[in-house]
């Protein structure tokens, strides 16, 4: 393979690396901020909606992926499984991070809201979720940069990305492989870390 | 007509019982103080005016109407409430937080600001200085200031006052009720004021109800408190007289 040949796949599998994570990110917020709102009023869930969050952490990423793929409609071989194993492992920290955002915030204001006339609606979007939003894009930070990682184990059952030049590069001994896999992962990781941090600052400083 | 009424109101938390019996009438213009120690029932009591609690048994009276009866949004947009913790919120300005009941309201923007400014000056915080802060800009009777200007905002008939001052020092506790007895003679409006302190309550109140483990032991007027003969009262009273026993120099002979 020439130069020119390793860059360009080196480019198009960050592409799909991107797509895969950005993909797991949004379906991860999207069930996982209301979900964790939801147990804010629903006490009686919180234990097993975070525990099962958290026994899907354990399990390795790895283990996942396999255990994913004889399952009828949402497994299989390819992109769909590396997403919902992807979605499963990213649940956890918006979840958490989006309840305890929320319950932490203070009493006395919670209290004042209420008793000024808020409805419930008016005091989530105008109290709750602007002070919770600095811990609930910690999670989403959290949960962005370990999902970068986790990623590139998804080429195990060929959902691309660039895991493809890892398992490649151990198969074939060939360290350059392994780092035209790792170099961008980490660089990606760095990048969004950063990224959200920065917003989480802005978001704090309101 | 009764501004609040409390009517046989009772309140228990699985087996203690927080409130027995409790009947009060309120009228309006009155400033009726809530005396007790901590746990005796008169926070409880309070937020039941409000609907924040509701009673176990009895019914609280609003304007004629139970609490329950009414629609508890619009109930607590009509009524002020300041708490020790004052609880501003952080995010908001100063001016949002005083406008927020008003922008609740749905009132016009020119006239919401109109109305910031004017409570702003009520409460003797300059407009130009003090509008666009934080709450994390003030200081503590800065912070107690703006609770009451946001509690006035939409010009609600009746005020609930919970240990509002509690936590001043006691230079600006002084200046702020104060300032409370300079609105109250100029606004006439109706308050329930919760305190544990016998002074402020003597002070501010029209009428005070001594509240002992949930039940009404005393409800006069502060010249007739000073006579009143209640064990819980006197115990009260022995906090006052003690005080003025202490030497001071023109006690001294």
């Amino acid at each position: 393979m020439t130069d020119g040949g390793l860059w360009s796949e080196i480019l198009s599998l960050t592409f799909e690396h991107l797509v895969l994570v950005a993909v797991s990110m949004l379906i991860a917020g999207g069930v996982g901020v209301p979900l964790g709102i939801l147990l804010t009023r629903r006490a009686p869930l919180r234990g097993w909606v975070l525990g099962f969050a958290n026994v899907m952490q354990t399990i390795p990423s790895l283990a996942l992926f396999g255990f994913l793929i004889p399952i009828p409609l949402i497994g299989g071989i390819g992109k769909r499984t590396a997403i919902v194993a992807l979605v499963l492992y990213a649940l956890l920290p918006i979840l958490r991070n989006t309840m305890v955002g929320i319950l932490g915030v203070d009493a006395a204001v919670r209290e004042s809201a209420i008793a000024m006339g808020m409805t419930d609606r008016q005091l989530l979007w105008e109290v709750e979720l602007p002070l919770a939003a600095p811990t609930i894009l910690a999670g989403v930070r959290v949960a962005t940069v370990t999902t970068i990682g986790t990623a590139t184990i998804a080429a195990a059952i060929g959902g691309g990305g660039l895991g493809v030049f890892i398992f490649r590069g151990i198969a074939s001994v060939d360290t350059t492989q392994i780092l035209a896999g790792a170099i961008p992962a980490a660089i990606l990781a760095l990048l969004s870390d950063g990224g959200i941090g920065w917003i989480e600052k802005r978001f704090s400083a309101a | 007509m009764t501004a609040v009424e409390f009517r046989e109101v009772s309140f228990r938390v699985s087996d203690r019982v927080i409130l027995h019996k409790l009947s009060l009438s309120v009228a309006p213009g009155e400033t009726l103080v809530l005396l007790g120690r901590s746990g005796c029932g008169k926070t409880t009591a309070l937020k039941m005016v409000n609907g924040l609690l509701t009673p176990s048994v009895g019914e609280v009276q609003v304007d004629g109407r139970a609490t329950t009866a009414w629609d508890a949004i619009q109930l607590r947009r009509g009524i002020g409430y300041v708490i020790q913790e004052v609880g501003l919120f952080p995010h908001f300005t100063v001016a949002q937080n005083i406008g927020l009941v008003p922008r609740l309201n749905s009132w016009p923007s020119e006239r919401i600001s109109a109305r910031v400014c004017e409570l702003l000056e009520q409460v003797g915080l300059p407009p130009g200085d003090f509008a666009d802060r934080r709450p994390g800009q003030l200081s503590g009777g800065q912070r107690q200031r703006v609770g009451v200007a946001r509690a006035l905002a939409a010009d609600p008939h009746l005020l609930l006052f919970d240990e509002p001052f509690g936590a001043l020092d006691p230079v600006t506790r002084l200046e702020l009720q104060n300032q409370f007895l300079a609105l109250r003679d100029r606004l006439q409006k109706t308050s329930i004021f919760v305190t544990h302190d016998v002074r402020e309550a003597l002070r501010i109140g029209t009428r005070i109800a001594l509240l002992d483990r949930g039940r009404l032991e005393t409800l006069e007027t502060p010249e007739r408190f000073l006579n009143s003969l209640g064990p819980q009262t006197r115990a009260f009273l022995a906090v006052l007289e003690d005080k003025l026993q202490s030497p001071t120099p023109e006690a001294r002979p």
